[in-house]
């Protein structure tokens, strides 16, 4: 029998997965990848919670999650496109206008 | 018989993600993102939120994706042997992984989180009729608010895309 334990515990290595991945890539488009992955693994384990409380609540609100990640995505990959037309590069070491 | 599938379907879940940070290729990476979406469908499916996993799979796994991989093929980024990952950002990224994994077993093998086998409740995200009904009724707020924010995003997009047009 799968308990809530489980879950919550696949839920959370993904997320430790996917912020190691932002720590560890340099590159912007593989970074946001894993920003998707983190994102993912609180869903699954919004509807753990939600499966083992018996609400409707934690579905609902991984369905919002879902789809402002959606938009997320749409504008962020928009930024990064804008931003390799203008640097012609998506690696965040060279994108250090900011610096000094 | 569940039981096996959600050890199946967790560990290429897990492996998904290690593909995704340790691929050098960008689209191989991409690819191991897809396998780990997939697989988190059918652990949603194994929670019996069926419209979720469909929504997954349909969002994620196609219209998200696919989106990367456009724009992967778009930028046409080289190969990242150009420079290699420091041993200051391996260390660092190693230990703050290492120090979240040992806050996340600590939690796991904690008594107060575990569950009864006896105390699971009737599932009820699996009843489409009454996602509907939750949504048009208690969050009709958050679904109009939703509408909007898809809107801003798309006329966000629409004006970073054309500036950048005007400069090049």
């Amino acid at each position: 029998m799968i308990g809530l334990e489980q879950y919550i515990l696949v839920s959370s290595l993904l997320f430790a997965i996917g912020f190691f991945g932002i720590l560890l890539r340099r590159n912007t488009l593989v970074m946001y990848m894993c920003l998707e992955l983190m994102l993912n693994a609180a869903n699954l384990g919004l509807i753990a919670f939600a499966r083992y409380h018996g609400g409707m609540g934690g579905n609902l609100f991984v369905f919002f999650t879902i789809t402002v990640a959606a938009a997320e995505v749409a504008v962020g990959l928009a930024i990064i496109v804008a931003l390799f037309r203008k640097r012609q590069t998506v690696k965040v070491e060279e994108l250090n206008a900011l610096k000094n | 018989m569940t039981d096996i599938f959600f050890y199946i379907f967790s560990i290429v879940a897990l492996a998904g993600a290690f593909g995704v940070v340790i691929s050098r290729n960008t689209v191989n990476g991409a690819m191991c993102l897809i396998v780990t979406f997939l697989s988190m469908s059918a652990l949603f499916v194994l929670l019996e939120a069926y419209f979720l996993a469909v929504i997954q799979v349909l969002v994620y796994a196609g219209a998200v994706m696919v989106l990367f991989l456009f724009i992967i093929m778009l930028l046409d980024v080289e190969e990242s042997a150009a420079r290699k990952t420091s041993v200051y950002t391996w260390a660092a990224s190693v230990i703050a992984f290492g120090i979240l994994i040992v806050g996340v077993v600590a939690i796991y093998s904690a008594d107060s989180i575990r569950t009864k086998a006896e105390s699971l409740p009737e599932a009820s995200g699996a009843s489409l009729k009454a996602f509907g009904y939750e949504l048009f009724t208690t969050y009709l707020l958050p679904m109009q608010l939703t509408g909007f924010l898809l809107l801003i995003a798309m006329i966000g997009v629409i004006a970073l895309s054309k500036k950048a047009k005007v400069d090049s």
